[in-house]
């Protein structure tokens, strides 16, 4: 699974983008959130606020419950600041 | 240019400035009647601290910032008849002055022009995966999303 981090969470978690390949225990994108937290430090500081951060599966909008793959690509980002 | 329904959509995301009078000249295709453009220029001052701003850095999730910008296009061209749609967004480093968006609708009447011009613009700020980083003289910050943005979107959820 790809993951890509953009904005502040790319900064908190020292990169742009990771392959991991996904525990079975790991089915929703919270679980995904909890398993990165217990694997480093860094992203318990990059998921702080972990109810602002955006999520998108495979480029389109989704929300914490959503389930997932080892084929799918992960962002999380903060709200969005363009125009 | 791209055809969506009978819709033809322009969407670029680049670091290069753009021309507005090339734009509006591109649009005008099909005798439209009307176009509208909306062009969002960068501040030189924080709009809430007054502070002078030096630079501004954009940056974006490729590919899915495409998708959601032809998205609101298309749900912009349920609600308005409207015949081509262009948007341009910059990314990379920005100063004070400079062109960021451009956002140019052409259609047959201008009230569906202004409308949807309107309406992509405000969608554009709160789903297009663009983040901004501003520098000023004391420090580097993310600028925050701002909540006006989201009253913004209100307009066009509650009146049908």
């Amino acid at each position: 699974m790809i993951i890509k981090y953009f904005s502040w969470i790319r900064e908190h978690v020292g990169k742009s983008e990771e392959e991991i390949n996904l525990p079975e225990s790991v089915i929703t994108i919270d679980d995904l959130i909890n398993y990165l937290i217990s694997e480093n430090d860094v992203y318990k500081i990059a998921f702080l606020k972990r109810d602002l951060i955006k999520i998108a599966v495979n480029k389109s909008y989704s929300s914490t419950s959503t389930k997932i793959n080892n084929k799918d690509e992960i962002a999380f980002f903060p709200p969005v600041t363009g125009g | 240019m791209k055809k969506i329904e009978s819709v033809l959509i322009k969407i670029k995301i680049q670091k290069n400035d753009f021309d507005v009078s090339k734009e509006t000249k591109q649009l005008n295709i099909n005798q439209p009647g009307a176009i509208v453009n909306f062009i969002g220029i960068v501040r030189g001052l924080d709009d809430k601290t007054n502070e002078k701003i030096y630079s501004m850095t954009l940056e974006h999730y490729p590919g899915m910032t495409e998708t959601e910008i032809e998205t609101i296009i298309y749900d912009a061209s349920k609600r308005w008849k409207i015949s081509a749609v262009t948007v341009i967004h910059r990314i990379g480093k920005l100063f004070s002055s400079d062109q960021i968006v451009f956002v140019g609708v052409a259609s047959k009447h201008r009230q569906n022009a202004f409308n949807a011009c309107n309406y992509i613009m405000d969608w554009l700020k709160t789903k297009a995966p663009f983040w901004k980083i501003e520098e000023s003289s004391k420090e580097k910050k993310w600028v925050k999303f701002n909540a006006s943005d989201n009253d913004a979107i209100k307009k066009w959820t509650e009146i049908k």
